[in-house]
C-alpha cells in the first residue's frame, strides 16, 4: 500500500509570531516539522507496514530553501518527499494550496493520502477536503483509530456526542486527530538514512499550474488591529482560605 | 443593507438544529434581506425553528442513506448555486461536518473560503473578522473573487435569536452525481456517557490542565462541575496526553466557552488556550505558579495547590447543597 502524508513546515508555533507587511505570517525563521503532521507520518508508516509492502510519500507546498521539517519525516521513517516551491505561491490561499497539492499528489496514484485535520500555523482545517473533492475521492476527516482491510478503510470518526465508525473504499483522504498514533522519535541510523533519501523540488510550471496560480486568491486581509484586552481582578495567596475566597466570588455573582 | 442574500447551513442534531446553526441564522437575519437555510435529514421537523431565527426558505437535502454529510451535502449546495443564483455569501457553523461541506463546496465552486471568523459586519459588502496569535490581534478580511464567499463561523461568535418568523418555507435541495467522492459511510454511532449540559451551553465551566498531576485528579474537576451544574472543560495538554476526549478541549482548536463563570483550575494560560475562554463574563483560576499568564485576565486569582484547594472547595460546596 502507497501513502502520501501532505506534510507542512511552519514556523516554531511555540516562538513568537508576526506578520509581514503584506499581513502574511511572517515565515522567514527557522521552518519545522508541523507537530500535527507527526501523527499522519507515523499511522502512514505503521499503516504500510500492516501491509507488508508499499512505501510512505511526504507531499508538502512551501519554501524550499530549509527542508529540515521534511527530513525529519524522512528520519521516521517515510521513503522520499516531494516539495512544490514557487515564488508565485507566497500567500496561497487554501484552495490554491490544494490545487497545487492535488496536482503533486495525483501523479503519485496512492492508495491513501493523510492530513492532519487542521495546520498549526493556517488551521483552516479545509484543506484536505478541499483536496479530496480535486482528486475525486471520499474522504473522512477527525479520525482517532485507522484500520485497513484490503481496499477499505475503517475509521473511528469523532463527533460532538462520540464517536462513529466510518468506512470508505481506497483510495480515500483521511484526516487524523492528534492521538490517533504515538509518533516515533527519528532513531540515529533513520537520521543517518534520511541525508540520502530523495527530496523532489517542484515548480508551478513543472505541474503545468500556472494559471491556477494567476487567478490568485479570492480574498483579502482589510486591516489588522489589537484585541481588546482583558484586565485581571485580585489575586490572593491561598493560606487555607482560597475555596472560601472562591464561594463569596460565586456567590456575589449569583452562580451557587 | 446591501446584502441581499446570506444562506447558511443548517445542521440538524437529535431532530433540532444545533446551537452553532442558530446562531448562525440570527446572525445572517441581522445583515441580509433574504436568509435561506440548507439541511438534511427530517426538514419538516425543524421548519418552525428555521423560520423562527429568520430563515424564510428552507433547502431540505433529505435523507442521506447513511453517507458522510461533506459529499452529498455540498453537492446539493452546489447545484442550487446553479439553479437559483449564488448567495452573497454562505455562512457555515465551525462543526465536524460542516467544515466537511466547506471544504467540499469551496473546490466545486472555486469559492474561496473564510475559516475561524468569529464577527461579522456589513462594510460596503461582507466583512468577516478573525482572531489570529491566540486571539491577541484581530484580522479583518473579505471577498474579492465572485459570489458566493464561504464563511465558517466559530460558535459563539454570535446571540442565536428568535425573530418571531413564521415556519421556512420547505423547497427540495436535489444531490448531484457524486461519483467516488461520496462512498464514506457511517456505520455505527457512539455516545460517550455525558451528565449535565454541554460544554458549550453551561453556565458554570470548570476546566483541568496538566498541572492536576495525573488523570485520575480529573474527577475533581468533573465533581466539581457536577455540584455547579456545569460542564467540566479541558486544556489541550491533558487531551493529547489521553487524559480526557477532545471533545472537552477549550481553546483554539477545541470549543469556545462564554459561561458566566470559567473556573480554570492547574491551567497555565496559553494564548491558544485563552482564546477560547476569555469571553467568559468572570473567570476564576487557581494555580500554584503566582506568575501564570492566566491570572492576567482572571477576575479571581488563588495562588494555590488544585489538591488543597479544589477538595474544600467540593466540600464548601457539598455543605450548601
Ligand atoms: C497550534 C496550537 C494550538 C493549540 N490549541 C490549544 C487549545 O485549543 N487549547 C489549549 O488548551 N491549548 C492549546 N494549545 C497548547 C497550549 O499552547 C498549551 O501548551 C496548553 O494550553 C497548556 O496546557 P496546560 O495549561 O494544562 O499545561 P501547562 O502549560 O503545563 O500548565 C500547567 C499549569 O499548572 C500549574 N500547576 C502545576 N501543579 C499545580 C498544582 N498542584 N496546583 C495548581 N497549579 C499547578 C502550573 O503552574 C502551570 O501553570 C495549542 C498549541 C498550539 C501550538
Ligand atoms: N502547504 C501545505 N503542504 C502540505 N500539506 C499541507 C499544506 N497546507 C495544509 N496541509 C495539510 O492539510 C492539513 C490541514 O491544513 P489547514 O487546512 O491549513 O488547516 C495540514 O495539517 C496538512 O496536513
Amino acid at each position: 500500500m502507497n501513502v502520501v502524508v501532505c506534510a507542512k513546515q511552519i514556523p516554531d508555533p511555540a516562538a513568537p509570531q508576526s506578520l509581514e507587511p503584506s499581513n502574511n505570517l511572517n515565515r522567514s525563521g527557522k521552518l519545522i516539522l508541523d507537530e500535527a503532521d507527526t501523527y499522519g507520518v507515523e499511522m502512514a508508516l505503521q499503516l504500510v507496514d500492516a501491509a507488508g509492502s508499499g512505501e510512505v510519500t511526504v507531499v508538502s507546498m512551501g519554501a524550499a530553501a530549509d527542508v529540515a521539517g521534511l527530513r525529519n519525516a524522512l528520519a521516521m521513517g517515510a521513503a522520499k518527499a516531494v516539495i512544490v516551491s514557487d515564488d508565485t505561491l507566497r500567500g496561497a490561499d487554501a484552495l490554491t494550496t490544494a490545487k497545487v497539492l492535488a496536482a503533486a499528489i495525483g501523479r503519485l496514484e496512492p492508495d491513501l493520502v493523510l492530513a492532519a485535520t487542521e495546520s498549526s500555523d493556517g488551521y483552516t482545517g479545509t484543506l484536505p477536503v478541499q483536496l479530496a473533492e480535486l482528486l475525486d475521492l471520499p474522504s473522512i476527516t477527525f479520525a482517532k483509530k485507522v484500520t485497513v482491510n484490503g481496499t477499505t478503510i475503517n475509521v473511528e470518526r469523532q463527533t460532538e456526542a462520540g464517536y462513529d465508525e466510518v468506512t470508505s473504499p481506497l483510495p480515500a483522504v483521511v484526516t487524523v486527530t492528534a492521538g490517533v498514533v504515538e509518533p516515533r522519535y527519528a532513531s540515529f541510523k533513520g537520521i543517518m538514512a534520511a541525508k540520502s533519501k530523495p527530496v523532489e523540488v517542484l515548480s508551478v510550471a513543472d505541474l503545468g499550474l500556472g494559471d491556477v496560480v494567476a487567478a490568485g486568491t479570492g480574498q483579502a486581509v482589510t486591516r489588522v488591529v489589537a484585541a481588546e484586552a482583558r484586565q485581571s481582578g485580585e489575586k490572593h495567596v491561598d493560606d487555607g482560605d482560597g475555596a472560601q475566597k472562591i464561594v463569596a466570588f460565586l456567590e456575589s455573582i449569583k452562580v451557587i | 443593507m446591501t446584502l441581499s442574500s446570506l444562506w447558511v447551513l443548517a445542521e440538524p442534531s437529535n431532530g433540532s438544529l444545533t446551537t452553532g446553526s442558530l446562531e448562525l441564522l440570527s446572525a445572517a437575519h441581522a445583515l441580509a434581506t433574504n436568509v435561506a437555510a440548507i439541511t438534511w435529514g427530517d426538514a419538516n421537523a425543524v421548519a418552525a425553528l428555521a423560520g423562527e431565527y429568520g430563515a424564510s426558505t428552507l433547502y431540505s437535502v433529505g435523507d442521506l442513506g447513511g453517507a458522510l454529510p461533506g459529499a452529498p451535502v455540498a453537492s446539493a449546495i452546489a447545484r442550487l448555486v446553479e439553479s437559483h443564483g449564488a448567495p452573497d455569501a454562505i455562512l457555515i457553523p465551525t462543526s465536524y461536518d460542516g467544515r466537511d461541506v466547506a471544504g467540499r463546496l469551496s473546490a466545486k465552486l472555486n469559492a474561496t473560503v473564510l475559516t475561524n471568523v468569529t464577527g461579522l459586519a456589513d462594510n460596503a459588502g461582507l466583512e468577516t473578522e478573525h482572531p489570529i496569535f491566540g486571539g491577541t490581534q484581530s484580522a479583518f478580511a473579505r471577498f474579492t473573487g465572485s459570489a458566493p464567499g464561504i464563511v465558517v463561523v466559530r460558535a459563539k461568535s454570535f446571540a442565536a435569536e428568535s425573530t418571531g418568523g413564521s415556519p421556512a418555507v420547505v423547497a427540495a435541495a436535489p444531490i448531484g452525481d457524486l461519483g467516488a467522492s461520496g462512498e464514506a459511510r457511517v456505520l455505527a454511532s457512539h455516545v460517550e456517557e455525558r451528565t449535565g449540559p454541554q460544554l458549550e451551553d453551561a453556565a458554570v465551566v470548570v476546566s483541568g490542565g496538566r498541572g492536576l498531576g495525573s488523570a485520575d485528579k480529573y474527577a475533581l474537576i468533573e465533581e466539581l462541575a457536577g455540584l455547579l451544574k456545569g460542564a467540566a472543560g479541558a486544556s489541550r495538554a491533558i487531551v493529547d496526553a489521553g487524559w480526557v476526549p477532545y471533545s472537552r478541549q477549550v481553546g483554539q482548536t477545541g470549543k469556545t466557552v462564554k459561561p458566566t463563570v470559567y473556573l480554570a483550575c492547574a491551567i497555565s494560560g496559553a494564548t491558544q488556550h485563552m482564546v477560547g475562554m476569555k469571553g467568559s463574563k468572570n473567570i476564576v483560576a487557581v494555580n500554584k505558579d503566582p506568575d501564570a499568564p492566566i491570572f492576567q485576565i482572571a477576575d479571581l486569582g488563588i495562588v494555590g495547590d488544585v489538591n488543597s484547594v479544589l477538595p474544600a472547595l467540593i466540600e464548601a460546596l457539598r455543605q450548601r447543597a
